[in-house]
């Protein structure tokens, strides 16, 4: 069984004082998420990401379309128990405690009375906010209010959790801690769907990716699959400038710190780049495809994208 | 069902104690001694009646305004910060958010009068010397006024559940005024023909009615209240709010959160 | 979803019901509190204090100030009150948040005026209450109009009566019935010049032929007045002078007191019955007020057969 289904999702925004102008948020979007998976959606600021989200979570209603979670219908109480939801910059209620916040969000989901504060303890210490957990929400940091955003996500132990840009707004350290985060939850079997704008958070989590721009589905599959369309480009770090003309010969860019130069090109003529490095007798240093690849085949897929971005 | 209103009115109440209630409370007590201070010189006789008028006209004031405030600030706000997306992405139905909230605030609101009420006793015993069988009328007049505060907060959630807060409150506070005067739009209504005159008197029955609720003047003035008054006020009290509330709920189902 | 629509159908089930509910309660707490218009209490006389209640939306609270007046009066009328105590203040605060709406003038000094259960029978306040609304609006007509039949109806003032009309007739767009009025009411007051003065100044200044014709009946009927009332004076001239009272025309003639028969503007001889001048057909006459037989108070009415203008060529005003 699938986790979510989404076939012909469409949802039309109406603008404007009176309501007259017609905004599209979504066009006909349909796509299959496995159980287990981490399924990653992409796009950029208003490419449809928390629309979609917002109506599988039942807060928006479809213009046209349907989807199911678990095999029933979006909307149905049975299947809010066995989701976690956390928004995009989540906002909590100031005057409650990071404790008292997840002991009510645990009733709401049903969670029984006696394992409550037993759940509640749990969580907070694996979001690492054990020492803060009797401190008012209104002190909290950003990055703070973020582990307690996926801490009441899933502290009844849902089957998905969906995120909401889960890594926007924190420092390396905090994106690095989420990103083990969702990796230890999927290794308990939950599926995971999140969306985000930063393709290498996609990358290092992703099973699987959805591209949207501007509403509409423009990609889908394995990252590896996508990338490889793209014809993934690589890095060659060495040693010893004197290597540099025939590289650039290749194709390869190369930019120089030192003796040190890092040239950047197509997978295909990776051996022979590394055959004549060795022949002028540079030193090579490391040899690894590029963290970016994903970027690319966003980029091939949006051509239009940074002409929006210079009008 | 039954659980889950129980603990969004109990986080509903908590917020609303912990926010902003005790203040209410202690402008209310600086309100009153002062006015008992002041009372206290102005003749002899007169300075009960105007104590009780005095009271009963701070309680439903400080009241209507916890009343927007908190009910406005409850519901638009969860709406407006979006802390209501992880309420609603919980087994928790639209419904029984809203009816857990108007539960949370009327508990807030029975709490916070009934130390409005205790102030207002303490006031007139520390004026009067001594409390009488006349005095008991003064709980009547405050039992409609918290008739009032329910309805008006159930306005209040109406009005929230479609509007902005800056609107919902001008909204609500606006109903509370014609509902203050509806004897006037009645007036109004009587004095007027035609076209205009269904309109005027199909109005009276749309806004809040307050006039019957408002009886501060008699019971200075220790005049006795029928009982069927109270039991009418109770039942169009729990109607009017029963008609908001069921209004706010058709809305809030279909209504998309931004 | 099927949940959601029986939700739905739920809350519009309550929604009507709770509003039928409602204004099945509402009609019944209007039974119980009949006259809940206004309780026999103001709180605030002081239009100052509410002005600020109302935060200097004074033309507002003058409306509703004034509907609350109207209400009152309203409800006391339909119990047959014969006190209006609170319609002083009432009037007062209206008036005093909105100094210039003229309907609280004009209805409320009625409302003040007539005698009870009519109204509060206070004319004296009520004159009072129209003066202070032509302080404050002396450029219209209507409330000198008020004034004027307030003082004649009310307080039988005619002197004053016609000082409040003759006012209101200098104002710019007056009806010009005000004009009428004042000299009406000078000639009920027993002021034969001004009256003869506001009657003459109506008849050249207006245009309108039914006017002209009225003022020149009200001339005749000055006329006879004024006649009667010498006449009535050599009467008792002549009583003084023999002793006696006359029986005719003649023995004041033969006394070298009159020059010949006196003639009413009909050209028929005035009547001396019992030492009382009368006319001789006194239905011939409207508006007169002397010459009238016994019991008879004025002529008041115009009646079948009375003097037409074109008759009576005699009273043309003189210059």
């Amino acid at each position: 069984m699938s986790a979510i289904k989404i076939s012909g999702l469409s949802k039309t925004y109406t603008t404007g004082f009176w309501h007259r102008s017609l905004k599209s948020g979504l066009k006909d979007l349909s796509l299959e998420v496995h159980e287990g998976e981490v399924f990653g959606c992409l796009g950029a600021n208003g490419a449809g990401k928390t629309t979609t989200l917002k109506i599988l979570m039942g807060l928006v209603f479809p213009t046209s379309g349907s989807a199911t979670i678990l095999g029933r219908e979006i909307g149905d109480p049975e299947v809010k128990r066995q989701i976690g939801f956390l928004p995009e910059q989540p906002y909590f209620y100031d005057h409650l405690t990071a404790a008292e916040l997840l002991e009510y969000f645990a009733q709401l989901s049903g969670v029984e009375a006696k394992s409550r504060s037993r759940k509640v303890a749990e969580m907070l210490a694996r979001v690492g906010l054990s020492e803060s957990s009797g401190t008012q929400l209104r002190k909290f940091s950003k990055g703070m209010l973020q582990r307690v955003g996926i801490a009441q996500a899933i502290i009844h132990e849902p089957r998905i959790v969906f995120l909401d840009e889960p890594m926007s707004g924190l420092d390396p350290i905090g994106r690095r801690e989420v990103r083990e985060l969702i990796q230890s939850l999927n290794d308990e079997g939950r599926t995971i769907f999140f969306s985000t704008h930063i393709l290498s958070d996609a990358e290092a989590l992703c099973d699987r990716v959805a591209v949207l721009h501007q509403g509409e589905l423009r990609g889908i599959g394995v990252v590896a699959e996508l990338t490889a369309k793209s014809g993934g480009k690589v890095e060659i770090v060495f040693e010893g400038k004197q290597a540099m003309p025939n590289v650039q010969q290749l194709g390869g860019e190369c930019r120089v710190a030192g003796e040190t130069v890092r040239a950047i090109l197509s997978g295909s003529v990776v051996d022979k780049c590394i055959d004549s490095i060795r022949q002028t007798g540079a030193k090579l240093i490391s040899v690894n495809p590029l963290q970016a690849s994903l970027e690319e085949y966003f980029l091939s897929q949006l051509p239009d994208v940074r002409l929006q971005e210079r009008s | 069902m039954i659980h889950r209103l129980t603990f969004i009115a109990a986080n509903t109440f908590r917020e609303a104690v912990r926010d902003r209630v005790l203040y209410n409370l202690v402008a209310f007590a600086l309100l009153l001694v002062g006015a008992a201070l002041l009372v206290g010189k102005i003749s002899i006789g007169l300075e009960r009646i105007v104590l009780i008028n005095l009271g009963l006209s701070a309680i439903t004031v400080f009241g209507v305004v916890l009343s927007i405030f908190i009910g406005i600030g409850l519901v638009s706000k969860e709406i407006d910060k979006r802390t209501l997306y992880t309420v609603l992405a919980r087994p928790v139905r639209r419904w029984e958010f809203l009816l857990g909230k108007y539960l949370g605030l009327t508990a807030t609101l029975i709490v916070n009068t009934f130390f409005m009420c205790v102030g207002l006793f303490a006031a007139l015993l520390s004026v009067t010397r001594s409390l009488s069988q006349t005095d008991l009328p003064i709980l009547i007049a405050v039992y409609f006024i918290l008739l009032e505060f329910l309805i008006i907060t159930a306005v209040a959630i109406l009005f929230s559940s479609f509007s902005t807060p800056i609107f919902s409150a001008v909204f609500s506070f606006a109903m509370f005024v014609v509902g203050s005067f509806s004897d006037d739009l009645r007036g109004f209504a009587g004095m007027s023909e035609g076209i205009q005159r269904q309109i005027a008197y199909a109005l009276t029955y749309a806004v809040p009615n307050f006039a019957a609720m408002n009886v501060a003047s008699q019971v200075a003035h220790g005049v006795r209240l029928p009982l069927a008054l109270i039991l009418h006020n109770t039942l169009y009290a729990i109607f009017y709010s029963g008609m908001a509330l069921s209004a706010a709920v058709l809305i809030f189902e279909r209504r998309n959160l931004k | 979803m099927t949940e959601a629509r029986s939700v739905r159908s739920t809350a519009a089930i309550l929604l009507l019901l709770c509003a039928t509910g409602s204004i099945v309660s509402l009609r019944a707490i209007d039974r119980l509190r009949p006259q809940a218009t206004l309780e026999e209490v103001l709180y605030l006389r002081s239009p100052k204090a509410v002005k600020r209640l109302f935060l200097g939306f004074t033309g507002l609270a003058a409306s509703i100030y004034w509907t609350k007046t109207v209400q009152y009066f309203g409800s006391k009328h339909h119990e047959h009150a014969m006190r209006f105590d609170l319609l002083p203040p009432l009037l007062d605060l209206t008036t005093s948040l909105d100094p210039h709406l003229l309907v609280a003038y004009e209805t409320g000094s009625i409302f003040l005026a007539q005698r009870p259960p009519e109204g509060a029978g206070k004319p004296d306040l009520a004159a009072d209450f129209v003066e202070r609304g032509i302080r404050n609006n002396p450029t219209d007509w209507r409330l000198y109009y008020q004034l004027g039949f307030i003082h004649y109806i009310e307080r039988n003032d005619y002197a004053a009566a016609a000082n409040a009309f003759d006012r209101g007739s200098t104002v710019p767009g007056a009806h010009p019935w005000l004009k009428i009025m004042a000299a009406m009411m000078a000639q009920r007051g027993g002021d034969l010049q001004t009256s003869r003065f506001l009657w003459t100044n109506i008849y050249e200044s207006s245009e309108d032929r039914t006017i002209k014709e009225n003022a020149l009946v009200r001339l005749m009927a000055l006329r006879v007045d004024e006649e009667v009332s010498s006449l009535e004076q050599l009467v008792a001239g002549f009583k003084m002078k023999t002793g006696k009272a006359p029986t005719s025309w003649q023995e004041i003639i033969s006394a070298g007191m009159l020059r010949g028969l006196p003639l009413d503007p009909s050209r028929k001889p005035y009547v001396l019955n019992n030492g009382r001048v009368l006319l001789d057909d006194y239905r011939r006459f409207p508006f007169v007020r002397k010459g009238l037989p016994p019991g008879t108070a004025s002529s008041e009415f115009i009646m079948p057969g009375a003097l037409r203008p074109k008759d009576a060529r005699a009273v043309q005003p003189k210059h």
